[in-house]
């Protein structure tokens, strides 16, 4: 059987006096575990052209080898910062290949987990975001306070980072004692900390100046290029899985979603932050209203799914991750295929960057949250 | 492969978007309907005038993922396209897949960048793990797997992990 | 002699550093390095001083190679601050650094890259494997793109096992391979 391979090719390119082609490499403050190869021309960007994959590690193909317990941890570590969303989704198509109902308290927890995750993610992208535009504080402090809110998971979840806790069935295991008064006390300091934020560095003269208008994607283009996530919603759109599809119980809590009309790098770092807040009125009003009963429908190791597809998806951190997940009636999937937000977003990387200056790049890349390892799965 | 529609109470929105399809007769076929969830199967010659039909009558305008399925047995890979939809009324939440089967001997299928352009980077990470080939994509070839890789896509279940049990 | 002040100046500093109202066991270890490092000190002054410019200000290479990087901007961050050990993130080019800290898994596209980076970096250097990807492959060790251990491609002084290893192990790793230095013939 002889199947025409793609070629491989060497790039090659006759050296001119005024272009410079610069490789942002895996080894660069400024690019993370990702490399693009931009064409400057004096100040001016005028082609991009990403190279991902420094981190493809086959999380795919590892599931289909493993049952659907097994590959959790497999997944899950495909994206480090945002461990839950990752795997809800996941989960919730092997709930549905195999009939199951998870119980109405297992869902709360996996809301509280869920955002609680997000203002994580979200508060190392604004670490990041500091120290690419140069404020160092900004590095320091969002990562103090990230550990703060580890330290939360932790208590529920039982590890730092990698804690496992949404399992298809339901959750792990239940709220410790004294879990909601810790939780309200954590999100009281983060909210006076978020004030602190917008007087350091969301007013800062510099950064307005470094990302107003700069970067800017258009409606109908963030459409149409298919971007997801904050990116979408500054460019005026009002989507968002959770009040498009609502799971869990999203649909009885309130809260707002943020767009802007503004379309550029600015309007991305304002939804973050504003996001951060609806999270926690979200966490907050889950603690009040969760029932009692169980966390958990027993599944077993080697449970089998029904024969069929199924497509889930589910807000994450950085937009909308969904699972397509195929099984042949078997005890793993037959095939599992992950559309990260990140990986729909690098397309918006060089429509974004062909016309800007040299210096606008660590904002308009990193305003992306284009988390790398998460992209490459 | 058998497809089962999970859900008997099918929601009139669905039912109404693969009533439409009847149009096409034999050239589109409903795989299943479940909440949300619609999938219909396309022969190659076809593909692109049912895509041009999903993107300007349905107003589906965005896709959200193309998956390639390798199913040694009756050596053919099935590529399924995801389409969302942003602005189109009342069509938020709702996923259409449209799938495709070719023939493991000869994979090409016309690419659809110039109808929905945000198809691009998954058209091409398939292209590189299953070796499909979508014919007018301007750049496929090396993507992520590396520069160096001469084996046969990884996607592929004749492509077996070492030293693992055998896989589903 | 030069060597004698500077390991006179050490000792003083040695026990007037903590409290002074400590006493019993803490006061004889006290005593106990002392000793040693102005034995040290005086049997090779050179080789004490090089290690000792060496040990406290280790400089990693800004390479992020998969998810551990988290754990180490956690390193880098307030609550487990790093740089109290020297250990600064040199944003600047690697011809200034001395060590590289491998986060996670290495595949097989970004393996070249880490031994071009490790071709650069100038005499010394070392290499902490941090994470379970790098030191066995961890839970990818059967991918098709994973490389099985680090330890093929660089040279490793300290592994740090974990998934993703506590903050606090990854400082423990830096306090070992400082005693390791501090113990070594210089190159």
């Amino acid at each position: 059987m002889s199947i025409p391979l793609p070629s491989s090719g060497l790039l090659t390119e006759p050296i001119s006096e005024d272009k410079l082609t610069v490789s942002i490499g895996p080894q660069h403050p400024g690019a993370g575990h990702f490399r693009f190869m931009i064409t400057v021309e004096g100040d001016t960007i005028t082609d991009c052209v990403p190279d991902p994959g420094y981190v493809h590690r086959g999380a795919e193909k590892q599931t289909e080898y493993r049952n659907y317990v097994q590959s959790i941890p497999v997944l899950e570590r495909s994206s480090l910062t945002d461990v839950t969303n990752i795997i809800m989704p996941f989960c919730m198509a092997a709930e549905e290949l195999m009939g199951v109902q998870i119980p109405p308290r297992a869902k709360y927890l996996r809301m509280i987990m869920s955002e609680n995750q997000r203002i994580i993610s979200h508060l190392y992208w604004l670490g990041i975001q500091g120290i690419f535009l140069g404020h160092s504080t900004m590095f320091m402090w969002p990562l103090g306070d990230r550990d703060v809110l580890i330290d939360l998971g932790q208590m529920l979840g039982g590890a730092r980072i990698t804690y496992s806790y949404v399992i298809p069935g339901g959750v792990r295991n239940d709220l410790p004692s004294g879990f909601k008064d810790k939780a309200f006390k954590v999100y009281d300091y983060l909210e006076s900390r978020l004030k602190d934020y917008e007087r350091m560095f969301f007013s800062h003269p510099l950064f307005l100046k470094r990302t107003r208008g700069v970067g800017v994607l258009p409606r109908d283009e963030a459409i149409k290029l298919g971007v997801v996530g904050p990116v979408l919603r500054a460019s005026d759109v009002r989507s968002d899985v959770r009040i498009d599809e609502p799971y869990n119980f999203y649909d009885e809590v309130d809260f707002e979603v943020p767009t802007f009309k503004e379309c550029d790098t600015y309007a991305r770092c304002m939804v973050h932050l504003i996001e951060m807040r609806q999270s926690m009125r979200i966490i907050r009003q889950c603690l009040e209203k969760m029932p009692q009963g169980p966390v958990r429908t027993k599944v077993t190791m080697t449970q089998r799914a029904a024969a069929g597809e199924a497509y889930s998806q589910v807000e994450a951190s950085r937009g909308a991750m969904s699972f397509h997940v195929i099984s042949t009636g078997g005890p793993k999937p037959y095939r599992t295929k992950i559309s990260v937000p990140s990986f729909r977003n690098l397309i918006a990387l060089p429509r974004l960057l062909i016309g800007s200056h040299v210096a606008d790049m660590p904002a308009i890349y990193w305003s992306l949250d284009y988390w790398p390892v998460e992209a490459d799965r | 492969m058998a497809e089962s529609a999970t859900g008997t109470d099918v929601p009139s929105r669905e039912q109404s978007i693969s009533s439409e399809f009847s149009q096409f007769g034999e050239k589109a076929k409903v795989a299943f309907t479940k909440k949300n969830r619609l999938k219909v199967m396309v022969r190659r010659e076809d593909l692109v005038d049912i895509a041009t039909f999903v993107r300007q009558k349905l107003m589906f305008d965005h896709c959200t993922n193309v998956t390639g399925t390798d199913f040694p047995k009756e050596k053919e890979l099935e590529i399924t396209y995801h389409f969302g939809s942003t602005d189109g009324a009342g069509l938020r939440g709702m996923i259409l897949s449209l799938a495709c089967r070719v023939p493991s001997g000869d994979p090409t299928l016309p690419s659809l960048i110039s109808i929905f352009p945000s198809a691009d980077y998954h058209e091409r990470e398939t292209a590189e793990m299953i070796g499909a080939i979508f014919t007018g994509h301007p750049k496929l070839g090396r993507f992520m797997l590396p520069e160096d890789w001469s084996d046969i896509p990884p996607m592929l279940k004749a492509y077996r992990l070492p030293g693992r049990l055998e896989a589903e | 002699m030069v060597a004698e002040q500077v390991g006179a100046s050490a000792s003083e500093q040695k026990k007037q550093g903590p409290a002074s109202g400590r006493d019993g066991p803490g006061l004889s270890i006290l005593v106990g390095k002392a000793k040693e490092v102005i034995q040290q000190a005086i049997a090779d002054p050179i080789t004490y001083l090089a290690n000792w410019g060496r040990t406290y200000s280790l400089w990693p290479v800004h390479l992020e190679t998969a998810c551990c990087s988290i754990e180490f901007g956690a390193v880098s961050g307030p609550r487990f601050d790093a740089e109290r050990f020297g250990v600064l993130e040199a944003f600047g080019s690697l011809r200034q650094c001395d060590l590289i800290v491998v986060h996670g898994t290495v595949t097989r596209k970004m393996a070249p890259r880490l031994r071009m980076i490790y071709d650069q970096m100038p005499e010394p250097k070392w290499v902490i494997a941090m994470g379970a990807c790098s030191i066995t492959g961890g839970v990818y060790f059967d991918s098709y793109n994973v490389l099985p251990g680090v330890d093929q491609v660089v040279p490793v002084d300290v592994y740090v096992p974990g998934c993703p290893p506590r903050p606090e192990m990854l400082v423990d790793a830096f306090i070992l391979l400082q005693d390791k230095i501090r113990n070594s013939n210089i190159r």
